[in-house]
This record gives C-alpha cells, structure tokens and sequence, in this order.
C-alpha cells in the first residue's frame, strides 16, 4: 500500500497481537515488590448512621497489614471527591454540593458505600479481615427513584439539600413554548423512564498505588480514561500533593464506556495508603463492587410533549425530566442531564422553541454520571419516540414527517445553544430506507402475522454532539476543566516516529487509527510510527478519552503538531537542497524542490536534525520534535438513521430483531474497519438498554437487586442480530481533518428505534424498558383482554 | 493450611503451595504470573477466565487449583506457535476485528477453539448459541461470529 493511502483504509490493528496472545498489561496485571491487597468495607445498608467502627479484631487478623476509616482519613486532612461541572440553577444559585468523602463519615449513603479499607499480604486475608471489621450502623428509611426524593417526607440523604434537590435547571424560551403550544393544531406527549444502566465494562475497576521515599513520589497504575485528569483532580483537590510527584499510568484499560473517567475513592485511597505503610497498595473490584460502585447511567423521569401544525410540522417542544444524581456527585454528573442532554433536543429538526426543564436529585444510590452516551441516548430518546408518535397520531409515514422537518441548510442555529456545522440527514434516512428494505415491510408484516408473530418497525434519527468544546464556552457553562487535547510528535533520527497523545484508548484502536493518520501525513510506513498513550510521566497534559472525542480533538492535535514538523523540516530540506524554503513542498514522504527533481527523503531531513553537520544552525534549532495543544472552534455533530425490525411472539413474550440497519454520518473515516466495530458495540449497549438491562434498587429496602450477571443481563451474542451498518461521509467544517466521532452514536439511536419498532409491533403507545419478555407478554395480554 | 499441586500447563511442568481455596484462576495468573487468562465476573458468568483443562473449554475461575491436579492445561500464552505465529482463531480474530479492548478475547478465543472443535462447521445460530458463556462489551459480538465463522474453515483446511 502506497504510504499516503492509509487514511480510508480497514488497516489490521497494531494493538491486537499482544491482546490475542495474553501480553497486554491490565492493572490487576500489574505486581510490584513487596506488593499488598486491599479490600473495601462497604455498607450494606441503603442509609446509614455509623456510630462506631471497632477495628481491633480485623488489625489482629493474618496478614493484615492496616486497616483506616474515614476518621483517618479526616484526621490526615484527605479532602473530598470533587465534581467537575458546576450547574447555576434557575434562580441564579449554585447546585448543592455535598461532601463525598473517600470514606464515609457519620454516614453511609448508599449500599456499596466505602466504609474502611482492609490491607493485608494476600486478597484473600484482606477479604477474611474485612468482614472482621465491626460497623455499627444505625439504619435510616432510604429513597431511591428519581421520582420520590422530592416527596413531601422523603428520607433526607444530605442535611444541606433537606428537599433532596442538587439542581433545578432549565434551558430555552419557555414564554414562546408556552405560546406555539396554545396554537397548535395536534400535540404529541409521552412519559417514561429513561432505565438505569450499569456500564459494565469487563474489566473491573482496578487501582495499584506505590510510594517511594526515595524521591517522596507516587505512582498509581489505575483502570481509567483520563490520567492526567485524575491526577489533577487528585493531587489539586482530595490529597494536596505536588501533582508533578504523582505518576498516573493508565495502562491496558478493558472497556470504559464512561465508567471509567472519574476520579473514585478507591484510587485515592489506596495513593494515600501507600505511603502511611511505605508499600504498594492493589485494589481490584470483584463484579459485584462494580455494580454497587461504579458510577451508574441515564436514571431519567420524563414528561415530553410536541406541538405540531395540521402537517406535522414541529411548532415546539416541552420537557421536563427528573434525573438520580445517586448519593453523591461523581466528576462530571451534573453536566450530564443538562449540557449534554436538553442541548440535543432539537435533533435533526427545525423545531423553532424548545424548553427543557431538569430536576436533579439525591437518592440513596450509586452516584450516575455518564456512561456511553451520556445525556445525548436520552435526548434522542424523548425525540424519536415522540415523532415516531406523532407520525402514528397524525396517520403519516415516519420518513415523511421527519422530511418534513429536516434541517436542510448548515450551519443551523438550534434554539437549544448548539451551532450545526454541517450535516445531511436525507442522505443517511434515504440510505437507511432502501438497506432496511423498508418498501418490503409489509409483505414480510403479513407473513410473521400468518405464522401468529407481530412484526414491527421502527426508526431513529440522532443528532449526536462529540468533542465537547471550546474551552471557554464550557467554562461560561459551569466545566471547571479545559477540554482541549495534546499531542507530541517525537521524529527520530532513522526517520522512525513516536506520537504521544493525551487520548486514551480502551478499545478504540487508537494505536492503529491514530498512526494512518501520522502515516498518511508523513508519506512513510505504517509500522514507523508508534502511538503512545495512558503514562503522565510521558505524555503532555491531556484531557483523555470519552464523549467520542479522540479523533476529532486528540487527532486534531496530533496533525497540529505534524504541521510544524513538517514546516521545520522545509527549512531543513531548503538548506539541504540550497534552495529557498518557499520552494519546498512535502508531498510521498519527500521534501522536494518545486518544479525539479530534486528532493530530500523524510529520513534524510530528520537525520540531519540531530545530525547536524550541514545545518543551518545559526536559524535553526537541531532536532525534530514538535507539540501542539488544541481546543476546538466547536462541537462536532455525527448524525445517522437507524431502522430496526422485530417480530415478537405475543404467547411468550419473546422479541427478535430481525433486521438492524445504522448509516452513520461521522464525518471522514479514517479506518471503516474500527468504525464499525465501535457502531456493532453501541448498538449492542443500546439494544440492552431497550431490552435486557435495568438497574434496579429495592424501593423499600434500597438494596440493589440486580447485583450481579445473573440478575442484570448483559445481551449475550445470541441476543442481537447481524448488523446492517454504512456510512455517508459530510465533513466536519472545523478540524483538518473532516471528522466527527463515532464511539456513542449505537448506544445514543438504538434504543428509540428498537422501542419505536416494539411499540409499533404491539400497537401500544408505550412499553417500559428494558421490554423484557415478561413485560411484553403482559402487553400482549392486555391488548387480548382489551379487544 | 497450604496445599502443593502440580500440573502441565502450556508444556511445560508447573506446581506451587497454594492455600486450599486458591481457584484455579489465582494460580494460574498470581502463581504462575500468566496474566493473559483475565478475571471479569468471579461468578462464573463471563467466561474471560476460560481455559482448557485436559481439552476442553473450563472457566477457571470456578474450580480450585486442587482440582487441576494432574491436569494438562493450556492458557492463552500456549496457543500461538513457538515462532509466534498466531493459532488460526487467533488470526481470525485479528482480521475480522473481533476484539477491541482485548480483556475478553482471551477467554473468547479459548471458547472458540472448543467451539470449532465440537461443531467443525458452525452455522451462524450455532455460534451466537454457543457463545452464551462468553460476555463481550465492545464488539456487540458481530465480529466475533464472523472470526469464529471463518476461523472454522480455516481450522478444516
């Protein structure tokens, strides 16, 4: 392959080898010497007043090496977790931000709350010596749905929101929505519950923490997506260390999906831990700790409406959503049910006012934050439900009306805050149509109906915002952080190249993605360039990866930095060849002398830099290594369609989706082989949150019923289809690059379509999810008994 | 109470003095320091520990080290060549992106290989059923039926 093809191409990942042969190096992978094994006493109560803890008899216990409570960390001055996003309420007040203490002091909050932390020589004797640790905990009533914190005598979970009430926030015209609603020819409303998911990545959450004396440093190997961010968060505001003492190397990570950008107790523990016994510190989560602590998704109570005109166009739009914040407020929560949540409510549309209205609560929880997604599955949601709806209302063709409302010239200004670049959402809608084999619906209808099957259809049409930027917009909006990416471009001597990018990858292939760009760019081989990510004594300050960011934000600042690379090199090459440095061009990986045949190799140049015998010294500085730093103009808007098809047994309950077709606009592709891949993956978390997955807590008790794989189902291969995906490619209008992300948009359509084809199958307005047989077989039931 | 056990893992004669509770899993990546056989679920639901014990596709996060005794096993590090060149399951799954974040797959492959050799020609349905051990988070398992689909041809010739 010529060198300057690779962005397009399906190139095999680099990565994959030490995956497939058991060399890649997870946390728990990780052993240090003299090396010890911490267990977490957590509570087994929803709400809790901790009168005492006695820790005498777990000290005593076999290889325990330290047991501390929050007392100790209290004494020892450890400051609470923060949260990064500060939301200003509709009255022009802050959002209430209790302390989250690393370990609970004077209360547990929810069941799986960090109670102590047990040390010993082996796992196994911390396990033994945790359950020797005696709390003595008085039992408190707990709340724990959304839509019961604010009842009048709701159990209170912090003293300083005695309503159990962080925000009450709200985004648009309310007077004018108000208004288009009194005129409208047909209104459209839904209520639901946006289910509560818990992310669950395979690998579980995993800290090893280590300190030196020697140089009075740290170094934490931790399961995360942000090293840097964690370590600021850290060091700044929970432990007061220097942060350039503090090494966080995020090594292999086995899945994110959200769940893995904060900065949780846990990390912080075991780093402070390390030192007060001068040994490392390894923790790592059993299954059911990351049921009970990691942070959990979506958690919604919405009431959604939409006004229409006779023709079905989109007048306006009114919600109001309740969203669980849990007990605490993890690092990015607040931003989630609002920046990252009414903002795309406009969707693919003109709908001219939208008003939203958000109401975050504490309950005696988990704490949710943002899991694949995040806000913008739930936004898509109440969109495409409620115009799937209204089509069926109206009596019109769900493509027709979305025709009808189409945003069809860029860039758009939504009266939700966004700017639209660029986009074409005909293109993917017509595209999805004809791979859907959407004309044959109702042949295929007919025949399911002879065999006693319902058949349905439904579509999705999601508007996606990737790359959370810029910066100081962010910063009006309440992020107490920068949102800007890294990127080093380390040329050496042979030519051979190592790129350090502050994108983190845990699954995303960006070894792979993000060297076609470098080789593309640089006109040389593949297997010269290496991408190094996750260590923060090696790369610049970077913000890492969520929110499908990486290739726009972190590949924008890679291309950034080989820019001045290759502007140096032209000096370089101008000398090297005596010709003026307006006369260079670098095009296949040549320096070249325009309109000549003279050139100068990539290699050629880059040994002159550090060789620098025939050089321009006295202009230049030796050397080829560049850095660049970038914070977006804008979002980036990915958009797609998606149609899907089930056929539902109404005697059993069960459901099959027989056909899934995605077309995705991500803007330019660099690798379709790994863009698929990550669309086959969203979908599949999608379709779980549709149809398999719910958190659920006991409503009186607060204890988390669906603790484990045998009560919350994870979809399993035979539980989703063969996917039908493809791409249709309008550039973003911001980055060099053209592209826009595609790691959330499955997960972000897929539920609203899957639902959209479920309800059209049974002829019910509505059917909670996650639709599990039993739930179907009940509508079913009730239909039969109806007619 | 410490107990020895000894077994042949990838080959290779392997034994420790392991505490009687010490599953298999623990021995295999703690004491043996082969850290490719992962641990995602403890209960046995996800299938990342799978390996093979005398032949057959075990999760070894469900037995004790004790009960291996004897065994001849074989973890993800034995199933490449001595040279490196990947087992056909392996490569399949390289080239049909069957994996992303990688901590699944090598229990995935370990199943796969069993898979193959209990159904040599595994239709479509065949594979997603007999998959159900397996979690994956990333892939949506589509890539994965396609490896093992061509992996099985593969494995034939």
């Amino acid at each position: 392959m010529s060198a300057t093809t690779y962005i397009g191409a399906a190139i095999k990942r680099k990565e994959d080898y030490r995956f497939l042969t058991g060399a890649g190096n997870y946390t728990d992978d990780v052993a240090m010497p003299h090396q010890t094994y911490a267990c977490f006493v957590r509570s087994p109560h929803a709400h809790a007043k901790i009168r005492a803890i006695n820790k005498d008899k777990a000290l005593k216990a076999p290889g325990v090496v330290a047991v501390f409570t929050g007392d100790d960390l209290a004494a020892a001055k450890v400051n609470g977790l923060p949260c990064g996003w500060l939301i200003t309420d509709v009255n022009g007040q802050p959002m209430k931000e209790p302390p989250h203490p690393c370990l609970a002091q004077g209360k547990a909050r929810y069941v799986g709350d960090h109670v102590a932390i047990v040390i010993a020589e082996s796992v196994q004797q911390a396990r033994d010596a945790a359950e020797l640790v005696k709390v003595d905990y008085q039992e408190l009533p707990a709340v724990v749905r959304a839509g019961d914190a604010r009842k009048k005598g709701a159990p209170v979970v912090h003293d300083q929101a005695p309503d159990n009430t962080c925000y009450v926030w709200g985004l648009g015209d309310k007077a004018a929505v108000d208004k288009a609603f009194a005129g409208a020819a047909h209104l459209t409303t839904l209520e639901f519950i946006n289910n509560r998911l818990v992310p669950n990545a395979i690998e579980p959450r995993a800290a090893n923490a280590s300190y030196s004396r020697a140089d009075d440093s740290y170094t934490l190997y931790v399961a995360n997506q942000n090293p840097h961010v964690e370590r600021l968060l850290m060091t700044a505001f929970v432990l007061g260390l220097p942060e350039h003492k503090v090494r966080v190397v995020a090594p292999d990570v086995g899945g994110g999906f959200g769940s893995k950008i904060y900065l949780y107790a846990e990390d912080v523990v075991c780093t402070w831990a390390s030192k007060q016994i001068n040994r490392p510190v390894k923790w790592t989560a059993e299954r059911s700790e990351s049921f009970t602590s990691d942070a959990h998704g979506r958690d919604h109570v919405t009431k959604a409406e939409l006004a229409m005109d006779k023709d079905g166009k989109f007048l306006a739009m009114r919600v109001t959503t309740t969203a669980n914040m849990g007990a605490y407020l993890s690092t990015f929560a607040s931003c989630i049910p609002t920046i990252l949540y009414a903002t795309l409510l406009a969707g693919q549309y003109t709908t001219p006012v939208i008003y939203c209205e958000v109401t975050a609560v504490f309950t005696n929880t988990a704490p949710v934050d943002a899991y694949r997604g995040a806000g913008r599955p739930e936004a898509t949601y109440v969109v495409e439900r409620l115009v799937e709806t209204a089509a069926r209302e109206m009596k019109l063709n769900p493509a027709e009306i979305r025709r009808r409302n189409f945003i069809k010239t860029f860039p758009y200004q939504t009266p939700v805050a966004l700017l639209y670049d660029t986009g074409n959402y005909e293109a993917t809608l017509g595209e999805a149509l004809k791979v859907a084999d959407v004309a044959g619906f109702p042949a295929r209808k007919a025949e399911a109906a002879k065999r006693g099957k319902l058949r349905g259809l439904g579509f999705a049409c999601y508007i996606e915002a990737c790359g959370i930027a810029p910066s100081n917009v962010a910063g009006a909006l309440g992020a107490r952080a920068g949102l800007f990416e890294a990127g080093e471009v380390r040329v050496h001597p042979t030519g051979k190249v190592t790129v350090f990018t502050g994108s983190h990858a845990h699954g995303q292939g960006h070894e792979t993605t993000f060297a076609q760009v470098v080789a593309d760019r640089l006109g040389i081989p593949i297997e010269d360039v290496d991408i190094v990510h996750g260590d923060t004594s090696k790369i610049l300050f970077g913000m890492g990866t969520y929110g499908s960011r990486s290739i726009a934000v972190g590949g924008t600042a890679i291309v950034k930095a080989l820019d001045k690379v290759v502007a140096k090199g032209k000096k370089i090459a101008a000398h090297l060849m005596e010709a003026a440095e307006a006369d260079i061009e670098f095009r296949d990986g040549a320096f070249v002398v325009k309109g000549t045949d003279k050139k100068k190799a990539f290699a050629e140049v880059s040994l002159a830099a550090y060789v620098p015998h025939n050089y321009p010294l006295d202009k230049l500085e030796p050397g080829l290594n560049e850095n660049a730093f970038y914070d977006p103009a804008n979002f980036t808007f990915p958009a797609g369609s998606h149609i899907c098809e089930v056929e539902v047994d109404p005697d059993t309950g069960n459901v099959r989706i027989v056909n899934f077709t995605a077309i995705d606009d991500f803007g330019k592709i660099i690798n379709p082989m790994i863009v698929e891949g990550q669309v086959h993956g969203g979908l599949t978390q999608g379709i779980g949150q549709a149809l398999t997955e719910g958190c659920h807590y006991d409503a009186e008790s607060g204890q988390l019923v669906t603790g484990s794989y045998l009560d919350y189902c994870l979809p399993r291969a035979d539980d989703v289809p063969a996917f039908k995906v493809g791409t249709k490619e309008t550039p973003c209008t911001h980055n060099p690059l053209g592209v826009k992300g595609c790691g959330e948009a499955g997960a972000i359509g897929a539920p609203a379509a899957v639902m959209n084809a479920l309800t059209d199958a049974l002829g019910t307005p509505d059917i909670e999810m996650p639709a599990t047989p039993q739930r179907i077989w009940r509508a079913c039931r009730d239909m039969k008994r109806a007619a | 109470m410490t107990v020895k056990v000894s077994m042949t893992v990838n080959g290779k004669p392997a034994s420790g003095e392991v505490e009687e509770r010490t599953l298999l899993v623990s021995f295999i990546r703690d004491h043996l320091r082969l850290t490719g056989t992962h641990v995602g679920c403890d209960t046995a639901q996800c299938g990342a520990c799978t390996i093979h014990l005398n032949g057959r596709a075990v999760k070894s996060c469900n037995m004790l080290a004790m009960q291996a005794e004897g065994a001849d096993i074989v973890t993800i590090e034995g199933i490449a060549k001595a040279d490196g060149t990947l087992h056909p399951m392996q490569e399949a799954f390289r080239q049909h992106h069957g994996l992303q974040c990688g901590f699944c797959t090598p229990g995935m492959v370990m199943s796969a290989i069993d898979l193959v050799k209990n159904f040599p020609n595994p239709t479509e349905d065949q594979i997603r059923e007999q998959l159900d051990g397996n979690l994956c988070r990333c892939t949506g398992y589509h890539n994965i039926v396609k490896a093992i689909k061509a992996a099985s041809q593969t494995m034939r010739a």
